[in-house]
């Protein structure tokens, strides 16, 4: 089958779909963006979160049909997908009520690849990816891109969260390596950066 | 290779020099892994490329009758079904000590999940639905699962002709090793004791629960031989294994490390790497295999499962008299890296005491459970939960603190060990101990606010299961000690290639190793070394591959201690050309080229006092310094097999652990609220990324005490838990806040006087909080996971 759908601010269309795929292998497998990781593909450890229509989801459990003219963003939109949100002071689909309009969501494209961080090129980062950079949040890395879309939607709706918040927003991610206590100093890194922040760079 | 997109890319970091060592400098791969760009193993792709799928025996200990591919052969879009018989060349096993893992299983299988065939298809589904149509006709087999069924009389032997180097030493072909160590007279020493305590403990079957899911991707080269790409924790031991099995010489099995999702152990053996190799080799095209997390439970090796007895004797002025002890460890149906553990149980089974008269005896047992091999902690896990449920025991014997207690028993620089190794380094165990107690406590009830309750901070948290009507807390403490780099003997070497070159204008030095970087953080620290020996600011991190010789295996919490001490030695040898260089050019313009100690910093040639000789862009110009050196810690030798002295190990790391829990008695739930760690990293390189480790650590620690375990039916030796869903591994809400303490005692004998961290903080947070289970209730609690019926009674 054929599906149609916004990911990460641009119309795509999926061909030759299965109709058992779930939102996950299509995106990594045939949108080339592998961004959003498989580490249970059973909605267990959120590694493969992303959003769709504003909402937080594990792309594993979202069959690929489900996705039909529905907007999603990956880890590999957030950093332009904050700064929509910095600019228009709200979230950036408004799909969580205000801020930017449907058609404005719809009309921001996200960046071609290219630009490298470690070699030096500026890469534009949203404060939530800086801040687990800098709170040294990152280790092995496979649980991080799920992480950031769920804490950079909790920021979203919360732009000051308790610990208590930050643990209940997050407890659907598993990460084996850090402890979480990084992952804690990083939201709250970012939370007392606050959104303004957005235009942060990779070094 | 062309067609090969989103492989692993050279790590540019910029900085300053002193971004080198000591400082909190931030991971080079940081960006790559935010913005979701990092290749691991199972983003590769290739055009034109095939999935792989592994049928697995869906029972434990079985003669294969028969195996039909035909009718998966006949799907459309298969390209391949190999089974046992298609196996190009007479080497059908492999394994890390003893080659007695089959690649596909022949005549019969040993234990649940074994690979039984291979699919090639053109998409995953098509594969694993074609692999559903393979007829596998097993009859099964009795299965042994512990001791008693193991080694019984008339028993089923899991390896019936063995003939490695230990079948000759043990007591029963289902015994992989055994390895006593006796000192002094443990019997006459009991006589002098005041009190004596024993006890049985049960540990349980721990996973890695890494979350990168096995994968890798092989690609057939025009020359005969492969292109894999694959996370592991050690490329040249891999390729020892695999070669062999192909049929194909080392060098036309060319491995490049993709990105790993976390290791932990668990990637020691091979997985999916000749299984890939094979399709690609047999199809003529890349393949691709990516285990879900079902079958990444049966991809890898456990932790080995324990039971220990312990006696243990002390003086009523609280001195330890002696210790007796035996560790059965069960190694599931093949060896892995059970040797080892076995050596590293019974070596560190009196934990970091003194005791002078030891009898000790530990072993691993083949049995047709899941095989069990390295994970963090390697044998030491499991002694340490014993031995320190034996001092609280003790203490609470003679009416002791328990801390007091451990600290007037602690071992420091100078006590010998059971195997008569002399402890050469600071062993600061009473110290760590002292710091850890010190920290202030968390408040008590923390749970309570003027509006009532947070349920979220109680046990059970927003199930609401109290509002804090039974719930009672308790504070336990541990202490570890766990051995650095590989013991007995093993010629333990790494191998770094260090290039510095001017490029536009400034000095700049490329770091090439076959290191696994699987998220500890060698990457970030060997640019810091690089930059602190050569005073450079940028260092390029060549992805490792075997283009460069053997770093040695990212275990053992060796990396930092000996690929990083063989980067240091790469560079110092890079700067001595350098200087030499510069001598010839420039040396007759200053006497201090001839007589002052120089050294390279900020892009320049400078005295030990300070004084500038050269730009070292000056010195170097158009020419490139590359140099691949190995280096070498202290050798080691190995136990001897009848009574185990020798000695065996190079380094130790010590950690500390208080545990602060509370208990809804009621209903047996256990909430962690605190878990403070204190250690000795001998010079932190990098204190961000030693914190990581810490704080990762503890957490796998504090998994095993409470939720943590494979559990296999002990009738059939099934797994019943594969999975994220019943698989249970701490969530951030069942992680507790864990301040560290770190203490940095060098290790004269050590790169930076470093001490290898990334085990030790699993050793003692597990029986940390056993102890304060056990102090909150007051049950004795022998058993870890702790659940809770076995905290009710019911």
């Amino acid at each position: 089958m054929r599906v149609k759908f916004t990911v990460n601010g641009r119309e795509q269309q999926a061909d030759d779909v299965w109709e058992g795929e779930s939102l996950l292998y299509v995106l990594r497998e045939r949108m080339g963006l592998p961004g959003s990781k498989n580490a249970c593909e059973q909605g267990e450890c959120g590694s493969c979160t992303v959003r769709l229509d504003g909402v937080p989801v594990c792309s594993c459990l979202v069959a690929a049909g489900q996705a039909e003219g529905r907007e999603i963003v990956t880890v590999e939109g957030l950093a332009d997908y904050a700064e929509q949100r910095a600019q228009h002071g709200g979230c950036a689909t408004g799909a969580c009520g205000a801020g930017t309009s449907v058609d404005a969501a719809q009309r921001w494209q996200a960046k071609p690849a290219g630009a490298d961080g470690q070699t030096g090129e500026q890469v534009k980062l949203s404060p939530i990816q800086r801040a687990f950079i800098d709170a040294g949040a990152v280790q092995c890395g496979f649980c991080t891109p799920g992480l950031l879309v769920a804490a950079d939607e909790l920021l979203e709706r919360n732009a000051q969260p308790s610990d208590a918040d930050i643990r209940e927003a997050l407890s659907g991610n598993l990460c084996r390596c850090t402890g979480y206590e990084k992952i804690l100093d990083a939201v709250r890194l970012a939370a007392a950066r606050g959104d303004a922040q957005t235009t942060g760079t990779g070094a | 290779m062309s067609g090969v997109t989103r492989t692993p890319t050279h790590l540019t970091q910029g900085g300053t020099t002193d971004a080198g060592i000591g400082a909190s400098t931030l991971r080079p791969d940081g960006t790559l892994k935010v913005t979701g760009e990092f290749a691991y193993s199972s983003d590769l792709w290739h055009e034109d490329m095939l999935w792989g799928f592994t049928l697995r025996s869906t029972v434990a200990h079985a003669e294969i009758v028969s195996i039909d591919t035909s009718e998966a052969l006949a799907q459309s879009g298969v390209y391949a079904v190999l089974t046992y018989d298609d196996l190009p060349t007479e080497v059908k096993n492999y394994g890390l000590e003893i080659q007695d893992t089959p690649v596909l299983a022949h005549g019969k299988v040993r234990h649940h999940g074994e690979p039984v065939a291979l699919v090639a298809a053109d998409h995953p589904e098509t594969a694993r639905r074609a692999a559903a149509k393979i007829k596998v006709e097993y009859a099964e087999l009795p299965v042994v699962t512990d001791e008693e069924s193991a080694t019984r009389e008339g028993a089923p032997l899991v390896h019936e002709n063995r003939t490695d180097d230990h079948a000759g030493h043990v007591p029963h072909p289902n015994i992989v090793h055994r390895q006593p160590i006796v000192r002094g007279d443990a019997e006459a020493a009991a006589r002098r004791a005041d009190v004596i305590v024993t006890g049985e403990y049960v540990f349980g079957m721990q996973d890695q629960a890494f979350l990168g899911p096995e994968s890798g991707l092989a690609v057939p080269a025009e020359d005969g031989g492969v292109d894999l790409y694959v996370a592991t924790q050690w490329l040249h031991s891999d390729l020892r294994q695999i070669a062999p099995v192909l049929g194909l010489p080392e060098d036309k099995v060319r491995m490049t490390l993709s990105g790993v999702g976390g290791a932990f152990g668990g990637r020691e053996d091979l997985s999916m790497q000749i299984h890939g190799c094979l399709l690609a080799l047999r199809t003529g095209k890349p393949v691709k295999i990516v285990y879900n997390r079902f079958e990444s439970f049966f991809g890898h090796v456990h932790r080995h499962p324990a039971r220990l007895w312990y006696e243990h004797g002390a003086t009523k002025d609280g001195k330890l008299t002696h210790m007796k002890c035996r560790i059965v460890l069960d190694g599931g149906a093949y060896a892995s890296a059970s040797p080892a553990v076995v050596g590293n149980a019974s070596s560190l089974s009196v934990g970091p005491y003194v005791v002078e008269d030891v009898d000790i005896e530990a072993i691993a047992l083949y049995t047709n459970n899941p095989p069990c091999g390295a994970m963090r902690g390697f044998g030491a896990v499991q002694a340490c939960f014993a031995y320190e449920a034996q001092m609280d025991k003790l203490a609470k014997k003679l009416g002791m603190d328990p801390v007091e207690f451990r600290q007037l028993n602690a071992m420091e620089q100078g006590t010998l060990l059971p195997t008569g190794q002399v402890v050469d380094s600071p062993a600061p165990v009473a110290e760590l101990l002292r710091r850890v107690k010190a920290m202030p406590l968390p408040p008590e009830n923390q749970w309570e606010t003027t509006e009532g309750a947070d349920v979220r901070a109680l046990p059970g948290g927003l199930s609401n299961t109290t509002h804090g009507e039974d719930v009672v807390r308790g504070i336990g403490y541990a202490v570890g000690i766990k051995n650095v780099g590989f013991s007995e003997g093993f010629d333990d070497y790494s191998t770094a290639r260090v290039r510095m070159e001017v490029v536009g204008g400034v000095p700049v030095a490329t770091v090439h190793t076959a290191m696994a970087e699987v998220g500890q953080g060698g990457v970030t620290v060997h640019a810091q070394i690089a930059r602190t020996e050569l005073g450079v600011d940028q260092v390029t991190i060549h992805p490792a591959d075997t283009r460069v010789g053997s770093a040695g295996s990212t275990s053992a919490s060796r990396q930092t201690y000996v690929t990083g001490g063989a980067v240091k030695n790469a560079c110092e040898h890079v700067r001595e050309q350098v200087l030499e260089l510069g001598r010839r050019k420039f040396g007759t313009y200053h006497p201090a080229w001839a007589t002052a100690e120089l050294l390279l910093e900020g892009g320049k040639v400078v005295t030990d006092g300070g004084e500038v000789l050269a730009d070292v862009a000056d010195v170097l110009e158009d020419e490139a310094i590359d140099l691949e050196l190995e280096w070498r810690h202290r050798p080691t030798e190995p136990f001897d097999l009848r009574t185990g002295q020798g000695n065996g190990h190079v380094q130790y790391s010590f950690a500390a652990h208080r545990a602060v829990v509370e208990v809804d008695t009621a209903l047996g739930l256990v909430k962690v609220v605190e878990l403070a760690c204190a250690q000795d990293v001998g010079k932190a390189l990098n204190p961000l990324s030693v914190i990581g480790q810490i704080q990762g650590g503890t957490t796998q620690g504090l998994g095993v005490a409470v939720m943590e375990e494979i559990i296999v039916d002990p009738k059939t030796a099934k797994v019943r838990n594969p999975s994220f869903t019943d698989y249970l591994i701490p969530t951030i809400l069942d992680t507790p806040t864990i301040p560290v303490d770190v203490l940095e005692l060098a290790d004269e004998h050590a790169p930076y006087g470093l001490r290898g961290i990334g085990e030790a903080p699993t050793l003692s947070s597990t029986p940390a909080v056993l102890a304060a289970i056990r102090n909150a209730t007051g049950l004795e609690l022998n058993r870890t996971p702790v659940r809770p019926e076995h905290l009710t009674g019911t």
